[in-house]
C-alpha cells in the first residue's frame, strides 16, 4: 500500500465520518462542525492528487467562510435547538429516503464498477504534467490560472456578476423591513401540531384531575 | 490496493453524495438541509479532482472551481431566505413553509 | 403615376383614422370637410393613376403592386397587392368619383345630426373597404375589402340605431350578407385546395387546367357571394329594408358602390365564367337567369312601392338583375357599362329622392308629394333627367348600356337568348313604369302635401260622427230635462191653487184681530197662484223649443251617418272628400299645412347637378355606332379576354333598340295616362300582392320566426352540447386528472427532493440497462 493509498483512506474515513456525523447530529452546530471536518478531509483528497489550489480555496472558502456563514446564521437567529429526530411528519419519508439513498449508492457503485477503462477525450491544451519551456513542471496554480483567463474566461466572468447579484439579493431579502412583518401563513401541519398539542395537554390536564392536582397549574407546566 | 486510480474517487464521492442525499431527504432543519447540499456538491467535486487527476486534465480542476464559486453564491441567497423565514417564524422546519401545496 | 394607386386606399382610411381620433373635436362641418377632402384626394390619385396606366400599352396595362408578402404558408402566399388594371381603375375612378359627391351631398344632408363626425367616419371606411376589395389582386383581400363594406353597411344603414326598426334593418343587411360571405369563402378554400392560389391572375390564367366540376363549383359559390351582395333573388331581402340608412348611405352603399362589388367580382374572374361558360354552360345560363329573373322580380315590386326610396330600392334590385344578365351571358363590357351608367343615374335618383325627402320634412310617401317641381327646380330637374336615363331614353345614359346588355342577351344564342332578351325588355317596360309613376307622383299633378290622407279622413268622419252623436244626445236630455220642469210646474200651480181656496175658506172662518192676518194670507196664496201660472206658461215654452232641438240633432246625427256611409273609394285627390269633417282633421295635417318644402342647399344640389350631367353624356363612354366608339370595351380590353363578341347584324341591332325605345316609351305613356291624366285607377296596377313583394319577404320571415327557429335552435343545441361538449370535455379532464394529481403538489420540499432523487435512481437505471446491453 503506497503513502498515497494510505493517505486516500485516511482522509476518506474522516470525510465519510464527517459527513455521517452532519446527518445525524441532532443540534445545527454540532452538524456545521462535522461538516467542516468533512470539508477538511476532501482538501486533504485533494491535495493527494496534487490539486493544490483547490485544497487551499477548500480550506478557505468552504471551511472558512461558508461554514462560518453557517454559524453566524444559527448564531445569530438562535436555532441552534435539537432537532427531534424520532419523529417524522411526513409518512414513509424516512423509509423511502433511505432506500433511494442506497439505491443511489448502490448503482453508483455498479456505474463505476462496470467502467474500468477511461475513454473519455482529451482537452487539448492543459495536462495537469505540463512543463515549462525548461522542462520544469508547471506549478498547479499556473495551469488553472491560464486555463480560467484563457479558456473559461468568460464563465469566469458571468460567475463574478453572478456573485455580485447573488450579494444584492441577499440583502434585499435578510434586511430588516419595517412595520410588522407578514405572518406566515398557516398550513395543514399547524393544525394537527395544534391539535397535538392540546390532546396532550387536556390529556396532562386528565391525568391532573386524577391526580387531584389544580388544571390550571398543570396547564402551564 | 496497489496504485492508487480515480476509481477511488469515485467511489468516496459516490458515498459522500448518497449520504448528503439521505441527509437532504430526512433532516427538517433547512440549515442542515444545506449543509447536505454542500456535502453532495463536494461529493461531486471529489468526482471532478479524480477525473481530472485520472485523465490528467486541469480541466475538471476549473469545473470545480466555479462549482465553488456557485456553492457559494447559493449558500449566501439560501441562507438570506432562511433568515427572511426565521424571522417570521421562530423555529419554522422546511415542513412549515407548505403554503405552495396544490 | 401607377404609384398613386398607393394613395388612392391610402386617404380614405389617413381620413378614418383621423376622424376616429379627432373627429368629435373637429365637429360640423370640418369633419364632413375632411372626410370629402380625403376621399376627393383619392379621386384625384385614381385619375392620376389613370392617366399612369393610360400612358403604358396594351397588355402591359395589368400591373401589381406588391405592399408585403402577408400570408406566407408554405410554397402558398399571399401579398397585400393592389391589381390594377383598366377594370379595377374603372372602377375606383367611378367609386371615388361618386364617393366625393356623396360626401359632399351628405354635409348638407347630415346638418345638425349628433353623430355627424361618426357619420363621416364610417363613410371613409366604406369607401377604405371597397377600395381594398376592387384593388386587391387576391380573394383573400378582396374578402377583407368584402366584409369591411358589409360592416359599415350594417354600421350605416342602423346609423340612427336608437329606433327599433333601423336597428333591425341593419342586423337583416348583416345576417344576409353572411349567408353569400359563406359561398365566397367556400369559393376561396376551393380555390386555395385545388389551384394552391387565390390570385385572379393565376385563377384566370390557369382556368382552362382546371378540372370542370372544380371551375363551375368556384364560379357558383362565388356567384352566392355575389348575389348576397349585389342583392340577387333570393337573398335581395336586406336591400329594401336598408333604406333605413340615411339617404346619402343609400346613394353610396345601395346603389353606387358596395351592391356593384357581385357584379365586378364575377367580372373579375371572367377567365373562369368563361371556361364555365365552355364547358358547363348551364352555370353560367343559371346565372343569367338569376339575374334576369331577380330584375323582372324586383320591377313588378317597385310598381306599387308608395314610399319614395323603396322604390329606387327595388329598382337597384332590378337594374343589378340585368348587370348579372350581362355577366351571365359574358357581355362583361355591357355590365361594367351598365353598372357605371347605373351608378351615375341612381346615385342622382337616391340623392335627388334624399332631397326631396330633406325638403319636406322627411316624409317618404310619394303620395304626399305632388307639383315639386315648381318649388324644388333644381332637384326636380335633375331627377327628371335620372328619371329619362333609368328608364332607357336615349339620348341619355341609361340606354346605351341597356341595349348593349339586351343585344348581348339576345345574342347568346339560341332560344334561351330570345326569351333572356324578352324578359329584360318586359323589366325595361315595367321600369320606364315605375320610374314615371314615381316622377308624376312626385314632381306633377296638384301639391298633395297638407291633403289629409285615408287614415286620416277616417280619424277626421269618427271625430265628426262623434261630435254629432253627441250633440243629439244631450240635445234630447235637455228636451226630456225641460219637460220634466214643465211637469213640475203644473204641479206647482196646482196645489198653489189648492193653498189659495185653502186660504179663503179659513179667512171667512176667522174674525176680529185674526180677519187681518187672514187678508194677508189671501194675499200671498193669490201671488202664488199669479206666478206659478206663469211658471207654467214658460215652462211650456221651452219645453217645446228643447224638444224641436233634440228632432234637429237626431236629423243632423242621421245625415251625418248617412254621409259617412255613403263615403266610399279613395280619399286621395279630392279635398272635398273631407267635407265638413275637414275642422275635425288631426293636428298633423295642419302642421304639414304650415309646413313649406324648399329647395336644398347648394352642398346638395351641387353633386346632383354634377350627377345629373353625368347621366346625360355618360353613354359616350361605348357608343356603339363604331368600333372607334367604343371607348369602355377598348380601354377594358386588356383585363377582359373574353369578352363575348357580338355577331348579331347591324340591322338586328337596329331593330332592337327601336324596340327597347318603344317599350320604355310604353311604359311612359301608360305611366302618363294613369297618374297625369288619371285616365285609369292607379288600383290597377298596384296590386297588394305586389306592394308586399309577392310575400317573399313575409314568407321567410315567417319560417325564420317558427320552423326556422327550431332548426337553428337544433343547430345551436349541437353545437352547445357536441362542440362544445367536446373541448369542454377536454377541459374537464385535464381538470380532473388535474384535481387528482394535485395531491402531488404537498407542499414539502423534501417530498419533491425525494422525487428529485427518484429521478436520479430511474435515470441511473437506465444508464446501467443502456451501457449494460
Amino acid at each position: 500500500m503506497s503513502l498515497q493509498v494510505f493517505t486516500f483512506l485516511l482522509a476518506g474515513v474522516i470525510v465519510v465520518s464527517g459527513a455521517i456525523g452532519v446527518v445525524l447530529s441532532k443540534n445545527p452546530v454540532h452538524a456545521a462542525l462535522f461538516l467542516i471536518q468533512t470539508l477538511f478531509g476532501v482538501a486533504v483528497e485533494f491535495l493527494v492528487v496534487e490539486a493544490h489550489f483547490l485544497a487551499a480555496i477548500q480550506v478557505i472558502v468552504y471551511a472558512g467562510a461558508i461554514v462560518i456563514l453557517f454559524l453566524f446564521v444559527i448564531m445569530l437567529l438562535g436555532v441552534d435547538r435539537a432537532e427531534d429526530m424520532r419523529v417524522e411528519p411526513i409518512i414513509g419519508q424516512r423509509p423511502a429516503a433511505i432506500v433511494t439513498g442506497g439505491a443511489l449508492l448502490g448503482l453508483l457503485l455498479a456505474v463505476i464498477a462496470s467502467s474500468d477503462s477511461l475513454t473519455g477525450g482529451r482537452s487539448q491544451k492543459g495536462a495537469l504534467d505540463a512543463t515549462d519551456q525548461l522542462g520544469a513542471p508547471l506549478p498547479n496554480v499556473n495551469q488553472l490560472a491560464e486555463s480560467i483567463f484563457t479558456d473559461y474566461v468568460f464563465a469566469f466572468e458571468v460567475t463574478g456578476l453572478l456573485l455580485t447579484v447573488a450579494v444584492v439579493g441577499a440583502v434585499v431579502m435578510a434586511r430588516r423591513i419595517p412595520g410588522a412583518l407578514q405572518p406566515l401563513p398557516r398550513t395543514a401541519l399547524d393544525a394537527s401540531r395544534e391539535a397535538a398539542a392540546e390532546a396532550a395537554l387536556s390529556e396532562a390536564a386528565e391525568d391532573a384531575a386524577d391526580d387531584g392536582v389544580d388544571v390550571d397549574s398543570a396547564g402551564e407546566v | 490496493m496497489g496504485e492508487l486510480t480515480h476509481n477511488y474517487y469515485l467511489v468516496l464521492g459516490a458515498v459522500v453524495f448518497s449520504i448528503g442525499a439521505v441527509g437532504l431527504l430526512v433532516r427538517r432543519n433547512p440549515l442542515v438541509m444545506f449543509m447536505c447540499v454542500e456535502l453532495m456538491l463536494n461529493a461531486v467535486n471529489l468526482t471532478f479532482v479524480g477525473l481530472a487527476w485520472g485523465l490528467n486534465d486541469i480541466g475538471g480542476q476549473v469545473a470545480v472551481f466555479f462549482v465553488m464559486v456557485v456553492a457559494a453564491a447559493e449558500v449566501v441567497v439560501g441562507l438570506a431566505i432562511v433568515v427572511a423565514i426565521m424571522r417570521r417564524r421562530d423555529g419554522a422546519t422546511s415542513d412549515d413553509l407548505s403554503a405552495l401545496r396544490g | 403615376m401607377i404609384d398613386f394607386v398607393y394613395l388612392v386606399p391610402l386617404l380614405p382610411l389617413l381620413g378614418f383614422t383621423t376622424l376616429v381620433l379627432f373627429g368629435r373635436r373637429l365637429g360640423e362641418p370640418a369633419a364632413g370637410w375632411l372626410a370629402t377632402a380625403a376621399i376627393g384626394g383619392s379621386f384625384l390619385s385614381a385619375v392620376l393613376t389613370f392617366f399612369g396606366l393610360r400612358s403604358l400599352e396594351g397588355e402591359e396595362r395589368v400591373v401589381t403592386k406588391t405592399l408585403f408578402e402577408w400570408v406566407p404558408v408554405g410554397d402558398f402566399s399571399v401579398d397585400v397587392a393592389f391589381l390594377v388594371d383598366p377594370l379595377s381603375v374603372a372602377m375606383i375612378l367611378f367609386v371615388t368619383g361618386i364617393g366625393t359627391l356623396i360626401h359632399l351631398y351628405s354635409i348638407g344632408y347630415m346638418h345638425g345630426d349628433e353623430n355627424y363626425s361618426k357619420f363621416f367616419l364610417y363613410l371613409n371606411l366604406f369607401t377604405f373597404s371597397m377600395l381594398m376589395l376592387v384593388l386587391g389582386n387576391n380573394l383573400l383581400l378582396t374578402f377583407l375589402g368584402w366584409e369591411g363594406v358589409g360592416a359599415c353597411s350594417y354600421f350605416l344603414i342602423s346609423f340612427w340605431f336608437t329606433d327599433e326598426a333601423n336597428a333591425s334593418a341593419g342586423k337583416k343587411a348583416f345576417v344576409t350578407n353572411r349567408v353569400g360571405d359563406w359561398g365566397f369563402m367556400v369559393a376561396t378554400f376551393l380555390a386555395f385546395a385545388t389551384v394552391g392560389s387565390i390570385d385572379y391572375l393565376t385563377l384566370n390564367g390557369t382556368a382552362s387546367q382546371m378540372s370542370t366540376p372544380v371551375v363551375t363549383g368556384i364560379v357558383l359559390l362565388l356567384f352566392v357571394g355575389a348575389m348576397g351582395k349585389s342583392a340577387q333573388f333570393p337573398l335581395y331581402l336586406w336591400l329594401p329594408d336598408a333604406m333605413a340608412g340615411p339617404t346619402p348611405v343609400s346613394a353610396l352603399i345601395h346603389a353606387a358602390t358596395m351592391v356593384t362589388s357581385g357584379v365586378y367580382l364575377l367580372t373579375r374572374v371572367n377567365g373562369l365564367l368563361y371556361e364555365v361558360t365552355e364547358r358547363a354552360g348551364w352555370a353560367t345560363n343559371l346565372i343569367a337567369w338569376v339575374g334576369v329573373g331577380t330584375a323582372l322580380f324586383a320591377a313588378t315590386i317597385a310598381v306599387a312601392q308608395n314610399d319614395i326610396k323603396k322604390v329606387l330600392a327595388y329598382s337597384t334590385v332590378s337594374q343589378l338583375g340585368y348587370m348579372i344578365l350581362a355577366v351571365g351571358v359574358g357581355a362583361y363590357v355591357a355590365a361594367i357599362f351598365h353598372m357605371v351608367m347605373h351608378a351615375f343615374f341612381k346615385a342622382l335618383l337616391f340623392l335627388g329622392s334624399g332631397s326631396v325627402i330633406h325638403g319636406m320634412d322627411n316624409d317618404q310617401d310619394m303620395r304626399r308629394y305632388g307639383g315639386l317641381q315648381k318649388l324644388m327646380p333644381i332637384t326636380a330637374g335633375t331627377f327628371i333627367i335620372g328619371w329619362l336615363a333609368i328608364a332607357g331614353v336615349p339620348p341619355f345614359a341609361g340606354f346605351w348600356s341597356k341595349d348593349e346588355i339586351l343585344l348581348g342577351a339576345w345574342d347568346s344564342g339560341g332560344l334561351n337568348g330570345k326569351a333572356l332578351w324578352l324578359v329584360g325588355l318586359i323589366t325595361a317596360l315595367l321600369t320606364a313604369f315605375y320610374m314615371s309613376r314615381q316622377v308624376f307622383m312626385t314632381f306633377f299633378g296638384r301639391y298633395r302635401y297638407n291633403d289629409p290622407d285615408a287614415s286620416e279622413v277616417d280619424e277626421a268622419w269618427s271625430a265628426y260622427l262623434a261630435d254629432a252623436e253627441a250633440t243629439s244626445v244631450s240635445a234630447s236630455a235637455a228636451a226630456a230635462e225641460t219637460a220634466q220642469a214643465h211637469t213640475d210646474a203644473i204641479a206647482a200651480h196646482a196645489e198653489a191653487s189648492e193653498a189659495f181656496s185653502t186660504a179663503k175658506i179659513d179667512a171667512a172662518t176667522v174674525s176680529g184681530d185674526d180677519e187681518e192676518s187672514a187678508k194677508k194670507a189671501i194675499e200671498a196664496a193669490d201671488r202664488a197662484l199669479t206666478s206659478s201660472a206663469e211658471a207654467e206658461v214658460e215652462t211650456k215654452e221651452s219645453s217645446e223649443a228643447a224638444s224641436a232641438a233634440a228632432t234637429t240633432a237626431s236629423v243632423a246625427l242621421g245625415d251625418a251617418q248617412a254621409a259617412e256611409s255613403a263615403r266610399s273609394g279613395p280619399a286621395l285627390g279630392e279635398p272635398d272628400d273631407a267635407g265638413e269633417a275637414a275642422s275635425f282633421l288631426p293636428e298633423a295635417v295642419a302642421a304639414r299645412a304650415e309646413h313649406h318644402p324648399h329647395e336644398s342647399p347648394w352642398h346638395m344640389t351641387a353633386p346632383l347637378v354634377v350627377l345629373a350631367g353625368l347621366s346625360i353624356v355618360g353613354g359616350i363612354l361605348n357608343l356603339p355606332f363604331t368600333k372607334g366608339l367604343h371607348f369602355l370595351e377598348q380601354w377594358l380590353e386588356p383585363a377582359l379576354a373574353h369578352e363575348h363578341v357580338v355577331n348579331a347584324s347591324a340591322a338586328t341591332k337596329w331593330i332592337l333598340a327601336f324596340v327597347a325605345i318603344a317599350a320604355g316609351a310604353v311604359g311612359i305613356l301608360v305611366a302618363a295616362q294613369t297618374y297625369l291624366q288619371h285616365r285609369r285607377d292607379p288600383a290597377l296596377v298596384e296590386r297588394p300582392i305586389l306592394a308586399d313583394a309577392w310575400g317573399y319577404d313575409r314568407v321567410v320571415s315567417a319560417f325564420m320566426g317558427g320552423p326556422g327557429t327550431k332548426l337553428f335552435d337544433a343547430i345551436a343545441w349541437f353545437d352547445a352540447t357536441i362542440i362544445d361538449g367536446m373541448v369542454n370535455g377536454v377541459a374537464t379532464t385535464v381538470r380532473d386528472g388535474g384535481s387528482v394529481v394535485r395531491r402531488l403538489q404537498s407542499g414539502f420540499v423534501r417530498s419533491y427532493a425525494l422525487g428529485i432523487s427518484l429521478g436520479s435512481v430511474a435515470l441511473l437505471v437506465w444508464f446501467f440497462v443502456r451501457t449494460a446491453a
